[in-house]
């Protein structure tokens, strides 16, 4: 096996062992990112030179024994939306193309201090605003599968490196699915964890009471490993939670015999792709058969979830994206007549055409005359959905579901009709609403090759519940595989060839 | 004018809070530091920054509550204001909407006819001021500097109940007395740690309806609020008057023109889109915190007094003038602490100290010597070291300088002269040369020993202690009657 | 479509979050509210009267910091973001007229 292709437990493990250093692999990650790049195109940034001098100090603290995590040395990815310290962050928006923040984000900082290498800042879209990180402003990602399809988004990017090897684990971030969806559509892991238990200081605001940022790895314990290096009260972050039980590692045992699980008879209705629902059902049985509690249930309200968060994170967005506003970082048009003149040309020319929409509505929402109509219904109707979980859990420990309804779309079909897109957040959304914590694992592949995710949601705080039913389901199916990028490319040089 | 008119005006007052840090962050509020030298991430409105509220803002602004009769909402909010505008970072400022910490309280004031008379508080809300803008003349541009970014302020939205600016003015100043003996603040009005907007309408006298009301800002002494007042209601008057309506809007005082001017923009829609700040814990304010700021209120102004008179033995009038600004209250109290003379002490205050502050048109606000200067200056007299016309002159370099009167008068050699053998040997040669006052003094005239007293003051530099020399030119006169 | 924008409400919209929209993308912006909110009034078919809006999914409250300076001074920093500065400060186009 080569480098690259290790989990990244494993390789820390080799780190620590003193079979491989942190420079060799950085080198190798870096070889794999010249390697794939140029058909995935997972990152906005790659800083090689920083990576290497970070992996080297990396290595002199392991040799000196400062440093014994099991992610010391290990190569990973941030998402552009999370702040570093002296690097570009730029949310995949012409509007921070040169933003060099002056402060790292706590998740960033807490990466660094387990010895953990960045390599760099990952795609995203703009502003976490969309489902297939094609709404970046520095190009589209493709899926490592088929790079005729997207990667979903938001985090397609740290979802892309992590499945295609560029990196070995991976920051995301989780505002309505941006972590789970697209770990579905690139067949990686990916944990949103319950909201507050990951700081969100430093972390640039799509939907603040709603944002969680979380790992994306290559099996269930690589990202339980990082969850525990991330999660920690963070005193900056007024809406981060103390907890005590955050070992998490400690869950991962192949046993659920009595675990209840739920699955909710909404998630397998209409619009659902019958290859998914296969596979899915599939995942239930092999959990049955390992002596978990497995039945249909009626979870409710499903359908009311989507707009009440269209409606919540537009208006949070409208507000937190105001700061934008060309005075103090980042793009600042030319010949503007006066003040607001500036204000308007700058934002309307540093935004996307998908981040322009969802401020234009939070700012209609909250406008004089419908914030009880729109904004207060949907925290009500939040409310409610909260407490439609609140019985559900009082039933099961785990409700077991699709991530997405289908597997990845080809670049350029879910743009055109926003709301359809919008519509494909259906399983992801209410978690947020609810502050739940939820995972996808990989369970299988479609027709066509393309990945398809198991989503596991436990109730507040109880990220063990789903780690534990998401490792033994790993343990009974085998751990998933990783893309192979250079393949794909390979066969279309050969179809080139032959045409 | 044909008709009578009434004036309502209602208040919005900004304090800035006496806090070290902001409201947000632990940035500095010390004046005047470098531009953008007190700032971090959350203050100039970094992405990815985050607010954690101050709790000593909380407890300072439920001070000002329980001392203004306020009730408590024990559960309350912090909302954002979306608008944009350069000092304000992240284009919305974080405030209080929907649940204000406190609400429903009042202050009473007298009125011009000696009657008293309650002006409601309708409610007390904490929010982040806003950093400032200087505009650069020959650029055409202007600069921000975020220093004053999200410092705390407490915003007191007065009910419409005052009818004169009068009645502005003493609301104010009661306002401001009550915030500064609590400490929350030092409200001064030019240094815009106070800030008051007046909201004023006319209607006819009797009416019921209010009349539509306009918003003034840009007052920064009561002077300008009272000819603001003046000059609004007069715009207002004119225009019913012509039959033309009043606008609802803001206007902007500029004291050195009298006139006010709309601050109408077609980009301002006046619309703050406000929302719960998600970034922010709801505050829950218990019974027992209540309890103990209760508790650790400070003595008000009527205690004060009253035990000015009782502990002190001072005049009624003393007594009222010293607790009329907190400054003087705790100047004297800190004096007294060290000197233990209250008398003496408030004799400087209400003679002396109250001349200079006419001299140099100030407010006892902006007294900047420290008590304890004042104390050893009292202490000196006292001793003997210096004498009576010496130390009003050591007290004025104490009033505009803040020196050390020790230190001072030893490098000044202001001494009072009590080498008795020298004074002796200087009052001899007095008599010596004033034959004539001798004769006098002895035939009856005891205005002569004014006169030696004199001669010999001027001899010695007006170093001489005064007593001494009496009773030396005394004895030698006394003596010499004996012979 | 039951939710027609008017140009006015686009424009309105657009004062209140600084947008300019070209013409082209006026008619797109009022197309797309109008569904979204088509789309979101489908939240009308809950009875949610007796329900307190929940802004935050935990109880947590009083969240404090205690009154200690914790500033440095990174104002170089900060500024070399800025579009454009002087003198230490944010240069902006003049905001009184």
């Amino acid at each position: 096996m080569e480098l690259w292709q290790m989990t990244a437990l494993e390789l820390g493990r080799k780190i620590k062992d003193k079979e491989v250093t942190a420079v060799e692999a950085a080198k190798a990650s870096l070889a794999q990112i010249r390697k794939v790049e140029g058909t995935v195109h997972a990152y906005v940034t790659v800083d090689e030179e920083g990576a290497l001098l970070r992996a080297k100090q990396a290595q002199e603290k392991i040799e000196a024994g400062e440093l014994a995590g099991p992610l010391a040395g290990v190569p990973v990815a941030v998402k552009d939306n999370i702040c570093t310290k002296g690097m570009r962050t730029t949310c995949s928006s012409r509007m921070l193309e040169n933003f060099v923040p002056t402060y790292s984000a706590d998740a960033a900082e807490r990466l660094t201090d387990a010895g953990a290498v960045i390599l760099g800042k990952t795609n995203m879209d703009e502003f976490a605003m969309g489902s297939t990180t094609e709404t970046s402003a520095f190009g589209v990602t493709r899926n490592p599968w088929n790079p005729e399809h997207v990667p979903g988004g938001s985090s397609g990017g740290s979802c892309a490196a992590v499945a295609a090897g560029e990196c070995f684990l991976a920051l995301g971030s989780d505002t309505g699915g941006s972590i789970r969806q697209p770990s579905s559509f690139c067949g990686v892991t990916g944990i949103k964890p319950t909201y507050g238990t990951v700081s969100r200081y430093g972390l640039i605001a799509y939907g603040s009471s709603l944002d969680q940022i979380g790992p994306v790895g290559r099996d269930v314990a690589d990202c339980a490993a990082l969850l525990e290096v991330l999660a920690a009260h963070d005193c900056r972050d007024s809406t981060s939670v103390a907890r005590k039980d955050t070992d998490f590692t400690a869950a991962l045992a192949d046993d659920v015999k009595g675990m209840r699980i739920g699955i909710p008879a909404d998630y397998l209705g209409e619009g659902l792709d019958a290859g998914v629902r296969r596979a899915v059902l599939e995942a239930a049985q092999v959990l049955k058969e390992r002596g978990a509690v497995v039945e249909q249930f009626d979870l409710s309200l499903v359908e009311y979830a989507i707009p009440a968060y269209y409606v919540i994170a537009s208006a949070e967005a409208s507000s937190n994206l105001s700061r934008f506003d060309g005075v103090k970082y980042g793009y600042r048009c030319e010949d503007a007549e006066g003040l607001h003149h500036m204000y308007k040309k700058t934002r309307s020319e540093g935004f996307g055409p998908e981040v322009k929409r969802r401020i234009m509505l939070g700012s209609f929402v909250l406008s004089s005359g419908y914030y009880d109509a729109y904004y207060l219904k949907a925290l009500r109707t939040k409310a409610l959905i909260k407490k439609a979980f609140d019985e559900a859990f009082a039933k099961y420990d785990v409700i077991l579901g699709p991530a997405a309804p289908y597997t990845a779309p080809r670049l350029g079909e879910s743009l055109s009709d926003p709301i359809q897109m919008y519509l494909g957040d259906i399983y992801t959304i209410s978690v947020n609403l609810a502050g739940l914590p939820g995972m996808t694992v990989p369970c299988g592949m479609d027709a066509k090759g393309l990945p398809i995710g198991l989503q596991l949601i436990g109730d507040c705080f109880k990220e063990k519940n789903i780690l534990r039913a998401g490792y033994a389901f790993e343990q009974a199916r085998g751990r998933a595989p990783l893309a192979d990028v250079g393949r794909l490319t390979e066969a279309e040089k050969k179809e080139g060839e032959a045409r | 004018m044909s008709r009578q008119y009434e004036t309502v005006i209602g208040l919005e007052v900004h304090v800035e809070l006496a806090t070290r840090t902001k409201i947000f962050c632990g940035c500095s509020t010390a004046f005047g530091g470098a531009p953008n030298t007190h700032t971090c991430p959350v203050c100039t409105g970094m992405p990815g920054s985050l607010p954690v509220l101050n709790k000593r803002v909380v407890e300072l602004a439920l001070a000002v509550g329980l001392a203004t009769g306020c009730s408590i909402n024990q559960y309350c909010k912090f909302d954002r204001k979306n608008y944009f505008y350069p000092d304000n970072p992240q284009n919305y400022q974080i405030s209080q909407l929907y649940l204000p910490i406190c609400h429903d309280g009042g202050v009473e004031i007298e009125t011009a006819d000696g009657g008293k008379k309650v002006v409601g508080i309708h409610e007390i809300h904490m929010e982040e001021d806003a950093g400032k803008l200087i505009h650069d003349e020959w650029e055409d541009c202007s600069l921000v500097d975020f220093n004053r970014s999200g410092v705390p302020l407490i915003e007191i939205v007065s009910e419409p109940d005052m009818r004169s600016a009068d009645e502005v003015i003493a609301y104010l100043d009661k306002l401001r007395l009550i915030i500064q003996y609590l400490g929350a603040s030092d409200c001064k009005l030019q240094e815009g740690s106070m800030r008051a907007d007046v909201n004023l309408s006319v209607r006819e006298a009797g009416a019921r309806e209010f009349g539509t009301r306009t918003e003034m800002k840009n007052l920064n002494s009561f002077k300008a609020i009272a000819r603001a007042i003046e000059g609004e209601r007069t715009r207002q008057i004119d225009l019913l008057e012509s039959g033309r309506p009043v606008i609802q809007e803001t206007r902007r005082w500029d004291d050195a023109k009298e006139y006010s001017y709309a601050m109408r923009s077609k980009e301002d829609a006046q619309d703050y889109r406000y929302f719960p700040d998600p970034d922010l814990t709801p505050v829950v304010i218990s019974d027992e915190m209540i309890r103990e700021i209760r508790n650790r209120q400070p003595e008000f102004r009527t205690e004060k007094k009253a035990r000015y008179i009782k502990e002190f033995g001072l005049p009624e009038y003393d007594a009222d003038i010293l607790t009329g600004t907190k400054r003087l209250a705790d100047i004297f109290e800190e004096a007294v602490a060290v000197c233990h003379r209250p008398k003496k002490v408030s004799n400087w205050l209400m003679v002396e100290t109250m001349r200079l502050l006419k001299e140099r048109e100030m407010d006892a606000d902006r007294i900047t010597f420290s008590p304890e200067h004042l104390a050893k200056l009292i202490g000196l007299v006292e001793a003997g070291t210096v004498n009576g016309s010496v130390a009003k002159e050591v007290f004025e370099k104490i009033f505009d300088e803040d020196v050390d009167p020790e230190r001072y008068v030893e490098e000044h050699g202001l001494k009072m002269e009590n080498d008795t053998d020298a004074l002796q040997k200087t009052v001899a040669e007095v008599v010596e040369a004033n034959p004539q006052s001798v004769t006098d003094y002895r035939a009856g005239k005891k205005k002569a020993m004014g006169f030696l007293v004199g001669q010999t003051m001027k001899a010695t530099g007006g170093k001489a202690n005064p007593a001494a020399v009496n009773q030396i030119l005394r004895e030698i006169l006394e003596e010499k009657q004996h012979e | 479509m039951a939710n027609v924008i008017s140009d006015e409400v686009i424009d309105y919209v657009g004062i209140l979050a600084k947008l300019e929209l070209s013409p082209e993308e006026k008619e797109a912006a009022k197309k797309d509210m109008g569904r979204m909110l088509d789309y979101i009034d489908k939240l009308n078919e809950l009875d949610t009267s007796d329900v307190e809006p929940m802004s935050h999914v935990f109880p947590v409250h009083n969240v404090f910091r205690e009154d200690v300076v914790t500033n440095g001074d990174d104002r170089e920093q900060m500024l070399a973001n800025a579009p454009e500065a002087k003198e230490w400060q944010y240069q902006v186009p003049r905001t009184v007229e």
